[in-house]
């Protein structure tokens, strides 16, 4: 009887720290949608979040109550809008962990923060005889600008290797690492293979050789506790909407030397010290890099979709997150001629892209869609990494903290409806 | 017809049976096209002779639809006038692109079975892969169209750029 007792106490404790969705599901309006006669098993998160009510309630009382601009007005809707917006700032650099919230510049999204640092900083930096190090697995955004870049600048771009296993090949990474490199830019975590890099290991070894060190957090930010001084980076990217924030608004990351050393990446108002017709000196970080009125209701979003995820933890998100993973691995394990990209390994993120032997990933997606699943098809903005992996498109299942077990299930059955009818 | 009626009844026939799916000794007219977004692939031969299309053939990868679709156009076209083609070819592009309700079922025959993919609109240009061939095929001019460049499809329905 007392053992019992026990087992039940210890039992509840652990339901206590490890989250269950049902803690959260409630929040989010969109989970209650019924499509074609079925509950949505929203499976997407990897290209965007849903939004809980607590976010959107957030946005809305920005616009009924303040909706005024920022950094210009004297008057008390423009002083309270100033406020939010710092307030946002300072709450989503505390968030990586930032010394300081002018090291944080809202931008519209990653793509936006990592051409930020190719035009002002890599275009100013890099030279003829410069290298740019960074690995096949990236997606379009932390590949294009460096393309471009090489191009103007004459620095070489290069590319460390994956293995078959999908997991970055560290020894060819090490051996393309030189003393020529001037900036190495890595993702996290890929959004296709859901693989999670050394980041602190690489960093260091780029900084060792004078390298400039860029990380594209957008898939880890939104799912694990990330540090930018554990990391030691120089510059870390993501975005609102992949973390249960609105669409629009994203963050760069910079170490606040290096964002003093560069020059603006757009020009107009807001960013400006003094001007004359003939001249402008301009205003210090972060507010160099915000020309224009900036998207003030969004960055207030932003805030209350992290503010969201602190409360529930951060720690309990990654862990809930990591159990689903296993779950969907294993469940799509049990289909035939399905082949998800990528080994899974213990603790891997709730990501996987797969292709069917009998189906393109296009009628797969289609027919997923039919029954209520949503997931992307395609290359994800990876074309690369498709073509190294064999692959011509996947379709991808993604997680996030609201996902259950069931949703998994749904996917499963309707996959099994895609092999009886192309099998 | 609901999609999963199509996919069970119409498109999956022809996605693992493609007719006239071999390659014509001396064609004609020949043309390609292409959606690299997805990774459609389509080749069209003709035999045109004295005006009548007496033999077609279409060789292709890709998604269900883009093959079921081409697979489809050359039974319709297979025996018609130059002029009987372009008329199915205008018809179906009305039907799959421009959303028309008002269908000539004369004209389209068993093509009509293919009209819910004209609200799905990320699969139009794979419905339209092997007809945007046809079309390059009689115009003569083109011999390789790539869909996702194609500025006469509404941008919604084009893909590409992602």
């Amino acid at each position: 009887m007392s053992d019992t007792a026990e087992a039940a106490t210890a039992s509840d404790e652990v339901h206590c720290t490890s989250l269950h969705p049902d803690e959260v599901r409630s929040d989010f309006p969109a989970l209650s949608r019924i499509i074609g006669g079925r509950p949505l098993a929203y499976l997407d998160n990897t290209a965007a979040t849903l939004k809980p009510r607590q976010v959107i309630d957030a946005l809305s009382r920005f616009y009924a109550e303040r909706s005024a601009n920022v950094h210009r007005g004297m008057h008390t809707l423009s002083e309270e809008a100033t406020d939010a917006y710092e307030h946002a700032r300072q709450v989503v650099a505390e968030f990586v962990n930032a010394a300081q919230p002018a090291e944080l510049v809202f931008t519209r999204n990653t793509t936006e923060s990592i051409n930020l640092v190719a035009y002002s900083w890599a275009r100013e930096q890099l030279k003829p005889g410069d290298q740019i190090l960074i690995t096949e697995m990236e997606h379009h955004a932390n590949l294009i600008p460096w393309q471009i870049i090489a191009e103007q600048t004459g620095a070489e771009l290069r590319f460390a290797r994956i293995l078959p296993t999908g997991q970055l090949d560290l020894e060819d990474w090490h051996a393309k690492l030189t003393d020529r490199t001037a900036l190495m830019g890595v993702a996290h975590v890929s959004n296709v293979l859901g693989v999670i890099n050394p980041v602190r290991e690489l960093t260091k070894a780029a900084k060792n050789v004078g390298a400039t060190v860029l990380i594209d957090a957008a898939q880890s930010v939104p799912h694990m506790p990330v540090d930018v001084q554990d990391i030691g980076c120089d510059f870390l990217t993501f975005s609102g909407y992949k973390l249960l924030g609105p669409f629009g608004i994203g963050a760069l990351w910079g170490r606040y030397d290096l964002l003093e050393s560069m020059p603006p990446y757009q020009t107009g108002g807001s960013m400006i010290h003094t001007v004359t017709l003939e001249k402008t000196t301009f205003a210090d970080p972060p507010q160099r890099f915000e020309a224009g009125t900036p998207s003030i209701g969004d960055a207030v979003g932003f805030a209350a979709a992290i503010e969201y995820l602190t409360a529930i933890g951060m720690d309990r998100i990654e862990a809930r997150e990591q159990e689903l993973s296993k779950y969907l691995h294993q469940r799509l394990a049990e289909v035939p001629g399905l082949r998800v990209l990528g080994d899974y390994f213990p603790g891997k993120p709730g990501i996987a892209s797969f292709d069917l032997e009998y189906a393109h990933a296009h009628d797969v997606a289609q027919f997923l869609a039919e029954e209520a699943v949503a997931v992307r098809a395609g290359h994800h903005c990876a074309e690369p990494l498709h073509h190294i992996m064999k692959s011509e498109s996947t379709s991808r299942a993604s997680l996030y903290l609201y996902n259950t077990e069931a949703e998994v299930d749904q996917l499963i059955e309707a996959l099994g409806t895609v092999q009886e009818l192309f099998g | 017809m609901d999609l999963k009626t199509l996919y069970r009844e119409v498109i999956i026939d022809h996605y693992k049976k493609p007719r006239n799916s071999r390659p014509l000794q001396e064609p004609s007219h020949e043309a390609r096209c292409k959606n690299p977004s997805c990774g459609d692939r389509i080749t069209l031969q003709l035999e045109v002779v004295d005006g009548t299309i007496v033999d077609v053939a279409m060789l292709g990868t890709g998604c269900a639809i883009s093959q079921a679709s081409a697979s489809m156009m050359t039974q319709a076209i297979k025996g018609r006038t130059l002029a009987e083609a372009d008329a199915v070819l205008a018809a179906f592009r009305g039907m799959i692109v421009d959303g028309d309700e008002d269908l000539d079922s004369e004209i389209l025959g068993d093509l009509v079975s293919m009209q819910g993919v004209s609200k799905l609109h990320a699969r139009v240009k794979c419905a339209m892969c092997g007809w945007s061939a046809l079309e390059a095929a009689l115009a003569e001019e083109e011999t390789e169209v790539d869909l996702d460049q194609d500025t006469s499809m509404p941008a919604a329905k084009r893909g590409g750029g992602y």
